[in-house]
């Protein structure tokens, strides 16, 4: 297959199918796998009218075709998956959190303008003073189902009446059932219940005028109220009337609420962008200025501790295990340490936090304390502390295992047989070499802990509070603090989080930046 | 084992799992624009109907029968309680949530302002046969918006080999308590779950003794968010009252007792006393204990205590594409006396339909006094702004049992709350 214009081979690009027959139909296999892929995504897109949806799919998998079609572009046969990947889980999040970031979309504020117009509507009718109401049957004129939508109404005093968007019309041939409901009448066809469910929009939209603004509406299948909708929208001024109260809602399109002269809103709103006004209100908030150096802080610390703790205790427990001496049950030791690991971490940091517990907690009984562990500001963080690099010092046992064994014992040997101790040939021969390996899931171990939402939520919930700052307390973490923030008030308000998320990703993002530089730095000088 | 109803209130419970709710509800959000939204189309008939799991198993024989009766499909679908409401919230903005969801009625002013659902026009005799506190706990901004099934409140367990007489007052059970506590008998006098974070739900009953109120009434009778409780001297008296119980007063108050160790002090006959609600009586019968059901008391002298009034209720989804249908289930489904009585044989409390109680309770003590325990009761307030009192409130509560000074303690937490409410 190879022509001659093929230019020289690229590291790996002698795995590409170049001959062999299962080569080709693995290709073709995976070709019509993502060929089936699109269609299967394809086909809802197209019944909801998303057509940047559909443009999306037929993209992507034009791309993925073009690559891997061609017999060039190599690189890009190993780059693509990758990309996609990395642009799927990773990019189009961070994307969708910055541009909600812009809006006001939360709790009252989710839909659109239209939604929230058409709930206040339906919101308001009442019954009307003297509030009649009827038996209904749903039923169709003529003789077919589909005829022109009728409700068949029984009044309480036994009149009976045929009602459309027309209006009332006496249907006194009409024969009534044990429950007082129209059975049938000539020149109607009752419906049954999923006929006439399968006509709701229908049913719901009819309101049979009585005059005044009065209707006659469907309370579900078998009964029929007489009520008014006390708001209305009015598309000239762009302004809902209470003709109850007489008050004038005016649309406000920068909140989206429809307010009066005197402050006073309607709880519908609907979603609309506001710019940078969530991130002027983090900057606004005194609260938020005069807490969040210190959350800051702590979080760092926080981090760090919890870095520093189970490289620490990891690296100890490997290095004591990794002796080239036989040690007896060295796999059951390694079981063991991995246990913790193994746990549900969710379960672990409830239980953790019942043993502190001050009057019932394991803790204080087998010390012999009176200790009120989650109380006090130090013991609180410790706490914190301690549970974390209980959970996580595993893994860094499991990774420093890994990364020792990969050290050749020759150079610690032949650092001996130079005269370096034992101390010695660590600290210039395996731990800079062992650096080199563990560098990295240590900035990741901190970036991590530096969002370990519930680390802090399932043992400390951020307390315990100044009595003075309920929303500040001293071991809340920036996440645990705003989840707080954006959650814990007036239900949620995702725009408002996404703003502090953005803010949180940046600060995370420069931290992670500093330390992957250092790391970098690390690697030149053993090389 | 069950701490709390279905989300009536941020109990610390339900707000811990809330973290991984929000998560997912971002998620699902951006799912739902990804997908571009909305484009169910309703079948000729089929109804789907959400509700907790424990709920779900009982009504499905009754939607079935629905659904025989009215030819038409219907599925009753079960979903983790504490989530159930952000999860059709986030539904009903994806245009994909299900025809009716049963949940507790303080729910309604979230999903109202979300226009997730529908006012319910109950036929005009059938109001009459509800019991009026579960028709007014349903009722907001003058719109009935759900058809209420069974009703809650706090009360007081008591252990009757350790307290054998209900207590006419907080300081006779004070008393009692401590008693009970010095002679051996009882590891702690009370147990009223407090936390770290403390727990306004609970404190509620105290709280209104006291004096205290969380907002002021509108013309419609609703909460009045402008006028709000705490951080007035009365809210503030009240919290000194509390702190006379707390870790530095009598010691009957402590942030060390919480949801989960509430339960287990009670079913350990560690404890003579247990304020908490309907929800924990199945577990203190399967502990053997001899158990007796009284009103919580209020301080002597002081108001009536009032806590909380929680109703469940059916509602039906504003974005139902069945709504036809949904409606004819709320109105004419749900008012069964016997769907009542199937759900109170399933979770005993006390139904919302007056003939359903009265019949069950000649047969049932717990019934009798729950229904007493809910006279002085008051619905839990509905509106939106009432999320913005449990976490600040709750902490400067956790903050004066922990013996700190009530007066700056509730300021602070006046702060937060106005703050929220803006």
């Amino acid at each position: 297959m190879a022509t001659e214009k093929t230019p020289p081979p690229l590291p790996g690009g002698g795995l590409a199918p170049r001959g062999p027959l299962a080569g080709h139909l693995a290709k073709a296999a995976m070709l019509a796998l993502s060929a089936g892929i699109a269609a299967w995504a394809a086909w809802p897109l197209y019944e909801a009218r998303n057509w940047i949806g559909l443009g999306l799919v037929a993209a992507v998998t034009g791309l993925v075709w073009w690559v891997y079609l061609s017999e060039r572009r190599v690189p890009a046969k190993y780059l693509l998956p990758g990309l996609l990947l990395l642009t799927a889980f990773q990019v189009v999040p961070v994307v969708y959190t910055v541009a909600t970031s812009a809006t006001n979309h939360g709790d009252g504020h989710r839909g659109t303008k239209e939604e929230a117009i058409a709930r206040i509507e339906a919101s308001s009718v009442t019954r009307t003073a003297d509030g009649r109401e009827f038996a209904l049957t749903i039923a169709a004129e003529g003789d077919s189902p589909s005829g022109e939508l009728v409700f068949l109404l029984a009044g309480e005093d036994g009149e009976v009446y045929a009602g459309d968007a027309e209006g009332l019309t006496p249907l006194p041939g009409a024969r009534t059932g044990p429950t007082g409901r129209v059975l049938d009448a000539d020149g109607y066809t009752p419906l049954t219940a999923a006929q006439a469910n399968g006509r709701g929009a229908e049913v719901s939209g009819l309101a049979v005028p009585t005059g005044d603004g009065a209707g006659i509406r469907a309370q579900g299948l078998s009964a029929a109220y007489e009520g008014r909708a006390a708001r209305v929208y009015d598309d000239g001024c762009d302004c809902i009337t209470d003709s109850e109260t007489g008050t004038v809602y005016t649309a406000d399109d920068e909140r989206g609420v429809f307010a009066a002269d005197g402050g006073e809103r309607l709880s519908q709103g609907w979603r609309v962008g506001v710019g940078a006004d969530n991130y002027a209100r983090i900057a606004a908030d005194p609260g938020i200025a005069s807490a969040f150096l210190s959350i800051l802080g702590w979080n760092t610390a926080f981090a760090a501790g919890t870095t520093l703790g189970v490289f620490v205790l990891g690296l100890a427990v490997a290095l004591a295990l990794h002796t080239p001496d036989r040690l007896r049950g060295r796999t059951l030791y390694r079981l063991l340490l991995v246990l913790p690991y193994a746990m549900p971490a969710f379960a672990m940091m409830l239980l953790w936090r019942d043993m502190f517990n001050a009057d019932f907690g394991l803790v204080n009984r087998v010390l012999g304390t009176d200790t009120d562990w989650l109380g006090g500001t130090g013991t609180a963080r410790a706490v914190a502390l301690t549970v974390n690099i209980w959970l996580g010092f595993p893994y860094m046992f499991l990774i420093c295992t890994g990364a020792l064994q990969a050290i050749p014992r020759e150079l610690v040997q032949a650092a001996r047989l130079d005269g370096a101790g034992a101390r010695q040939a660590f600290r210039h021969v395996t731990l800079p070499l062992l650096m080199v390996a563990v560098a990295p899931v240590l900035i990741a171990t901190f970036a991590f802990n530096f969002n370990n939402f519930n680390a802090i939520w399932l043992t400390t919930e951020g307390g315990p509070f100044p009595p003075d700052s309920p929303t500040a307390g001293s071991t809340d973490l920036l996440i645990t603090y705003t989840y707080r923030l954006a959650f814990g008030g007036q239900g949620a308000e995702y725009g408002y989080a996404a703003a502090v998320s953005v803010l949180i990703f940046l600060i995370v993002t420069l931290i992670s930046y500093a330390g992957l530089r250092k790391s970098a730095s690390l690697e030149e000088v053993n090389r | 084992m069950r701490l709390r109803t279905p989300g009536t209130t941020p109990s610390p419970l339900s707000r811990r799992a809330g973290a991984p709710a929000g998560a997912a509800a971002l998620l699902l959000a951006a799912a739902a624009c990804g997908g571009g939204g909305g484009g169910e189309t309703a079948a000729q008939g089929s109804l789907t109907i959400w509700s907790d799991p424990e709920r779900a198993e009982v009504l499905e024989p009754f939607a079935m029968e629905f659904g025989e009766a009215n030819g038409v499909e219907v599925k009753v679908e079960a979903l983790p309680a504490d989530d159930l409401q952000g999860d059709f919230v986030t539904a009903h903005e994806a245009g994909s949530g299900p025809d009716i969801v049963v949940g507790a009625h303080d729910w309604i002013g979230n999903l109202v302002q979300n226009g997730a659902i529908e006012p319910v026009r109950l036929p005009e005799g059938a109001e009459a046969d509800y019991d009026p506190a579960a028709i007014d706990a349903v009722t907001y901004q003058g719109q009935v918006y759900g058809v209420p099934y069974a009703m809650e409140s706090l009360l007081l367990l008591r252990n009757t080999e350790l307290a054998p007489d209900a207590p006419a007052t907080m300081e006779e059970l004070v008393e009692t308590g401590k008693a009970a506590k010095e002679d051996g008998k009882a590891k702690e006098a009370l147990a009223l779950q407090v936390g770290q974070t403390g727990d306004p739900f609970h404190l509620q009953p105290l709280y209104t003794s006291a004096g205290g109120y969380l907002f002021g009434t509108d013309g419609d009778g609703d909460p009045d968010p402008s006028d709000l409780g705490v951080g007035t001297d009365a809210s503030v008296e009240a919290m000194e009252r509390i702190a006379e119980l707390g870790e530095e007063g009598e010691g009957v108050l402590k942030r060390s007792i919480d949801a989960d160790n509430a339960p287990s002090l009670f079913e350990g006959g560690d404890v003579p006393y247990y304020v908490t609600g309907p929800w924990a009586l199945a577990g203190a019968k399967d502990a053997g204990i001899d158990y007796a059901v009284s009103p919580v008391p209020g301080f002597e002298g002081a108001e009536e205590a009032a806590p909380f009034l929680g109703v469940q209720a059916f509602f039906v989804a504003a974005g139902s594409g069945n709504k036809v249908l949904a409606e004819e289930f709320a109105v004419n489904g749900v008012g069964a006396p016997e769907l009542a009585s199937a759900l109170y044989e399933a979770d005993p409390r006390p139904p919302a339909l007056i003939e359903v109680s009265e019949t069950y309770q000649e047969s049932d003590p717990d019934l009798a006094a729950m229904r007493e325990a809910l006279e002085s009761a008051v619905p839990m307030p509905v509106i939106p702004e009432m999320s913005a009192i449990w976490d600040p409130f709750g902490k400067a509560q956790a903050a004066v049992i922990g013996g700190e000074d009530p007066a700056s303690a509730v300021a602070a937490a006046e702060k937060a709350v106005s703050e929220q409410i803006g």
